[in-house]
């Protein structure tokens, strides 16, 4: 690996893999790219890390012929090319793993992998080729998954595997993998980092898109930061540290830790006791989860992405419904395994920021006043004997949106037209305003800027000092570390431990969202 | 993400100039149309607007049709709100009819009008609504998807109603399948006499009192599902399902509450053919009116207004369209359920084709603005 | 009367009615299995049906009406496409509208052209598809019941009914043995993983809606050039949207549609077999119920209450490459 690394500045040596030279894309108001320039050496990974919304995703999209450059160039090998859609990347052996992943469920694994390159009109004579095909790559490359199992009933970490077998398959040489660790536990990441090294020592290329410090330092030769669209350094991986890659991607020191004095914990508000929640498929998300939150503190829930967390969320603010278990808010009972009612957990003073503002949260199409309201259209205040008090209801927003300084503030406009920050923030407005005693709040931050991230965050220090009992989960470690008062792991579905924030280290907790073991705890 | 427009347009835009050019193009094809007939669309096209504003009969008549119209249009319109397609007018109509029919043939003697007309009135609500309540069920319940369903039960509805009208309701020593008449209290005074009654002199027209309880639809319509909760909840399901869950809305309820009344909507066709002009349950008197309720709220948008202004274009191309079959033998009525496709293909469809155009168009013009 | 002279003849009726609904039903198999939602079977049919018996009428020729129906069926298949496809329109609004516009053109242009009331002239000799003699079918006649139930029930159709027998294998051999099926299901279920695998997604959903239309061609010609002697008024009468339900029932699969289509048919034959006819037990069932069994049957399969129906995941949305 050093090797590549300290060749690749010598420019004798074979060109790069990929060269993007001065790479420009705007959409409408958006610059998402400003004049990207990249070098890829052949046999290396290369992680390219951003905030969301740096650009990196749209980058790889023009590389693979998703959407086209405003003005640029792209090099293979040397070579200058045009990738006009993704059949042509795949001719220049470009391949991708898409985040989300671009599979034919009821298709099995070995329909999957030949879609596209079917070798022949009849499918039966490219089976039998494209079979001994792929269980050579799986020798090579450690890539092992049944070839004919429907790829619906894999889970992600082999739904995972076929799409890097797709893209081999088709000969890539370049691999581009965007965001592929978010949907997999630590053991099945480590996995794939061992694939990536595997494809890297037999000469392949491999591009890392990614948020995550770990991943980066942890499998990559040189990384690349970017931020607002444009290429603010470039590193061979061994020479930085995660100190200096973060202070590049957000552009100034980061404040690790809110400023907060310490928590007066006062009498328990939520009471949760051997909550089970199954999904409509049967499988039990939420396994016996048993845990107190007091009025005046914060409680993190830690944990990767898909552990049970959102089931959690949902069962506690009565949109889904409990198997087992009890759920007490200041007391009384709320019978959440038989009742499936948002409105009378927010009668008893529950207020819910829903992890995903525009699934959830907001309704797009609606004005902003309209998505104000959203849950509390009931309300007295807004309504009535028959009609909506339309004129109260604009007037309270705007005062909302005053307090949040969401930007333009005209109730009138539609949801839509704000960024997501502000759309955020009218959630936000609209939860805390009323003076709920228990906040669940998942993700507050996700896909919002800087600023409006400590915004956020202030503003839930703000809530608990008031005295408001707070739950807060979050995918990010940084988030719960800086913010939450005590912090609860969950994995598989079960909290499996508890940690003070001052005992806390990244690698405990990483250790513990693992599912490692909850003797660590 | 939402289903936002592609180019974002003005709203007077979107709401007036989008649906004129999609008017015009239909009726460009639609003209065509004649000429492949070999008559002359300019002169169709004069026979036609004459044969429905020509005189105060034809402006009756006009207007008797967009009665119809504007229920069904309504009918389409609140389902679409809700995010629900309700092919199934036609149906509800149908069956709308065999309970104001009941009503009317049991109790026309027995009541005065005054008390009769509202029973009936209940009466083609409930049968509509509860026909179209059984899709709203099995989508709300079953997972099964309302647009095959509706148009399913637009055919049992035939065949139920076939079955009654020829073997039960038919009045005996009748040849075609027709049942009683109603009594007089059973049915709505025609707006000519009720003018007559006044000293006014108006026109003879089948247009009856139905038409003012349509305009009360279209007024109760609009305030119900921008002024009240229960509309922002339908129109929370129909923009964004889950977070309508989020709120508290149910969205199987609002599913079944939304289809009733469209059902409700579509039943009250009845009351203006049945009550107003026929005064006897007769077969197939939903003649597609149902399906025209889809142009009628695709052209008007879905809002109040745009829905009688599109039912009144409507009932004027039925009321010309039968003129011009009688001025021009080679034109058959047929030829407004030409327009009527070429209608609800542009507005609805294709109107993606013209708005991006516009929104080009609308660049150009106003360079400053963005 | 001959038990099994009843029993040829309403299989022989069964045949004749399942035709068209066997052609139109797979023609919507090919549209809803790349993921295109296609009401407008219906119009499809009758725009050909129209056609063909014009073209038969003027031309004198069977083959070439059946060239023009299936012209005007694919150029409407070809008019959905573009609204749905290209354009990301509202799937069953583009064919509630063909349907509509079948539904008044076809008459409109009857009455201008022929002046029949909308009907065209009646056809006769080679402007009509006849029945059609296979090998030995004379000679067998007189074999007890394998040559009856060949010379009776397998030979003597018309040519589209062959058609439309072939047309169920090939489509299974087209659908789930070639790398156009694999293409044209993972269509209908992912749209962006064939868009990413580099194949055109617009592509196959109009080479679907093409197939679309020639079914639905030869199954509007057949009704007014085979099976009756001449276009008529509204002469599907249904049929389109019988054709979806079957493919339903069906499964969206070939064979289990053929077996749906063949069972309306029967019951439709049966129906005229048994009106006015007392059963035991029952007494006399109404003709009307008869014919609302394949509706009712439909909306209890979809509701889960007779089986599941489950439709390829991605039918009626428009394909967006999202950023």
């Amino acid at each position: 690996m050093a090797d590549q690394i300290k060749s690749e500045a010598s420019p004798s040596v074979a060109a790069p893999a990929v060269e993007l030279i001065g790479i420009d894309k705007r959409f409408g108001a958006v610059h998402a790219n400003r004049a990207v320039s990249l070098r890829i050496a052949v046999g290396s990974i290369h992680g390219i890390i951003g905030e969301n919304g740096a650009g990196k995703s749209t980058l790889m999209s023009i590389l693979y012929g998703y959407y086209q450059a405003d003005a640029g160039e792209i090099r293979i090998a040397g070579k200058p090319v045009h990738i006009g859609n993704s059949h042509d990347a795949l001719a220049h052996g470009i391949g991708m793993v898409h985040q989300h992943f671009m599979l034919v469920d009821p298709f099995t694994v070995l329909e999957n992998v030949m879609l596209g390159v079917e070798g022949g009109y009849l499918l039966a004579a490219g089976a039998a080729q494209a079979r001994a095909e792929l269980q050579r790559l799986q020798r090579d490359y450690k890539l092992e998954v049944d070839l004919d199992t429907p790829v619906g009933e894999l889970p992600v970490g082999l739904q995972q595997r076929v799409e890097i077998l797709k893209a081999l398959y088709r000969g890539a040489q370049v691999l581009i993998l965007d965001e592929p660790t978010g949907v997999l536990t630590p053991q099945e990441a480590d996995h794939l980092f061992r694939i990536l090294r595997a494809l890297r020592d037999e000469g392949k290329t491999v591009i890392l898109i990614t948020h995550k410090l770990r991943e980066i330092l942890e499998v990559t030769d040189r990384v690349t930061v970017m931020r607002q669209g444009a290429v603010v350094a470039e590193r061979a991986t061994r020479d930085t540290t995660k100190e200096e890659l973060a202070e590049l991607m957000v552009g100034r020191k980061v404040l690790l830790r809110v400023e907060k004095s310490p928590a007066k914990p006062g009498p328990v508000v939520l009471e949760v006791r051997g909550l089970t929640v199954i999904d409509g498929a049967g499988v039990r998300r939420v396994k016996d989860v048993s845990f107190d939150v007091r009025a005046g503190e914060i409680v993190g829930i830690a944990g990767v992405s898909g552990n049970g967390q959102s089931e959690l969320l949902e069962a506690l603010s009565g949109i889904r419904r409990a198997s087992s278990g009890t759920v007490k808010i200041k007391g009384s009972e709320c019978g959440v395994t038989h009742t499936i009612d948002p409105r009378a957990m927010r009668a008893l003073g529950l207020a819910h920021v829903p992890e995903d503002r525009q699934r959830m949260g907001l309704v797009t199409a609606f004005a902003i006043n309209e998505s104000a309201i959203l849950g509390y259209h009931d309300d007295k205040r807004y309504n009535g004997p028959l009609l909506m008090d339309r004129d109260k209801i604009i007037d309270l927003c705007g005062r909302q949106m005053g307090d949040y300084d969401v930007r333009p503030p005209d109730p009138r406009l539609r949801t839509a037209a704000l960024s997501g920050g502000n759309q955020q923030k009218v959630v936000l407005a609209r939860e805390f305003d009323r003076d709920p005693e228990l906040l669940l709040v998942g993700q507050p931050t996700r896909g919002v800027d800087i600023g409006a991230i400590e915004f956020i965050h202030r503003r839930l220090i703000a809530m608990r000092d008031a005295g408001k009992a707070v739950l807060l989960v979050s995918v990010e470690l940084d988030e719960i570390l800086s913010l939450a008062d005590r912090i609860l792991v969950m994995f598989d579905g079960r909290v499996v431990g508890e940690v003070a924030p001052a005992q806390a280290t990244e690698q405990k907790l990483g250790l513990m969202m693992a599912g490692a073991s909850e003797a660590a705890a | 993400m939402s289903a936002a427009p592609p180019s974002s347009l003005p709203r007077w835009a979107d709401v007036v100039v989008l649906p004129a050019a999609n008017l015009l193009a239909a009726f460009i094809l639609s003209g065509l149309v004649v000429v492949a007939i070999g008559e002359n669309p300019f002169q169709a096209m004069s026979i036609l607007v004459t044969g429905a504003f020509g005189n105060a009969e034809s402006i009756g008549y006009t207007l008797y049709y967009a009665t119809n119209f504007v229920f069904t249009g309504l009918a389409v319109a609140i389902a679409f709100h809700a995010g629900l397609f309700n092919i199934g007018g036609e149906g509800q109509a149908y069956i709308g009819g065999l309970g104001v029919g009941l009503a009317c043939l049991w109790l026309g003697g027995l009541l005065p009008a005054p008390i009769m007309v509202p029973v009936a009135i209940l009466a083609g609500a409930a049968f509509g609504a509860a026909w179209a309540t059984v899709p709203a069920y099995l989508q709300a319940y079953r997972g099964s998807h309302i647009v095959i369903t509706t148009i399913m039960f637009n055919f049992i509805a035939a065949s139920v109603m076939t079955y009654l009208m020829v073997n039960v309701l038919i009045k005996p020593g009748q040849q075609s399948p027709e049942s009683h008449e109603f009594a007089a209290a059973a049915t709505l005074p025609r707006l000519h006499e009720m003018a007559e009654s006044f000293g006014l002199e108006m026109a003879t027209s089948p247009l009856n009192l139905a038409f003012v309880w349509a305009l009360l639809c279209a007024g109760w319509y609009h305030l119900f599902l921008w002024r009240t909760r229960w509309g922002y909840e339908i129109r929370a399901v129909g923009a964004n399902e889950t977070a309508a869950i989020y709120a508290g809305i149910s969205p199987a309820r609002i599913t079944i509450l939304v289809m009733a009344i469209s059902g409700a909507l579509a039943g009250f066709v009845a009351l203006n053919e049945l009550m107003g002009v026929h005064y006897r349950i007769i077969l197939n008197f939903t003649g597609g009116y149902g399906f025209v309720g889809i142009a009628v709220a695709l052209i008007g948008r879905n809002r109040a207004l745009g829905i009688c202004l599109a039912s009144l274009l409507f009932g004027a191309l039925y009321q010309g369209g039968s003129e011009l079959s009688l001025d021009m033998p080679t034109v058959t009525r047929e030829l407004v359920v030409v327009i009527q496709g070429l209608v609800i293909l542009f507005c609805g469809a294709l109107e993606n084709v013209f708005r991006g155009r516009i929104a080009q168009l609308f660049r150009r013009l106003t360079p400053a603005a963005a | 009367m001959d038990t099994l002279l009843v029993l040829v003849s309403i299989i022989d009726a069964t045949l004749r009615v399942a035709t068209p609904l066997v052609l139109a039903a797979l023609g919507g198999l090919y549209a809803e299995r790349s993921g295109v939602v296609d009401i407008g079977l219906e119009g499809k049919m009758l725009g050909a049906a129209f056609a063909a018996a014009a073209v038969a009428a003027v031309s004198g020729s069977a083959l070439l009406g059946l060239v023009a129906g299936v012209a005007v069926s694919v150029a409407l298949a070809l008019v959905h496409a573009y609204a749905s496809v290209t354009h990301n329109g509202n799937q069953v609004v583009s064919g509630m509208a063909i349907n509509i516009m079948v539904a008044g053109l076809a008459p409109t242009l009857g009455v201008a052209w022929f002046r029949q009331g909308g009907q065209t002239p009646q056809l006769a000799g080679d402007a009509r598809f006849t029945p059609i003699d296979l090998p030995f079918a004379r000679a067998l006649e007189s074999v007890p019941v394998v040559g009856q139930l060949y010379s009776e029930i397998i030979s003597g159709h018309n040519l589209i009914v062959y058609i439309a027998a072939a047309a169920v294998p090939f489509s299974a051999w087209l659908v789930f043995r070639t790398r156009f099926g694999l293409r044209l299901r993972a269509v209908g279920e992912n749209p962006h993983a064939v868009d990413t695998a580099g194949v055109s997604v617009a592509d196959m959903r109009y080479r679907a809606m093409v197939l679309c239309g020639v079914l639905c061609g030869i199954a509007g010609a057949y009704l007014s050039t085979a099976h009756s002697a001449a276009f008529v008024r509204d002469m599907t009468a249904g049929k389109g949207y019988l054709a979806l339900a079957a493919l339903i029932f069906g499964k969206w699969k070939p064979w289990p549609t053929l077996t749906a289509c063949l069972l309306f048919a029967f019951t439709d034959a049966v129906q005229v077999r048994l009106q006015g006819v007392p059963l035991p037990l029952v007494g006399v069932i109404p003709v009307q119920f008869i014919q609302a069994i394949p509706y009712i049957l439909t909306v209890l399969l979809l509701a889960g209450f007779v089986g599941k129906a489950a439709a390829p995941r991605a039918s009626g949305i428009p394909f967006v490459k999202d950023r």
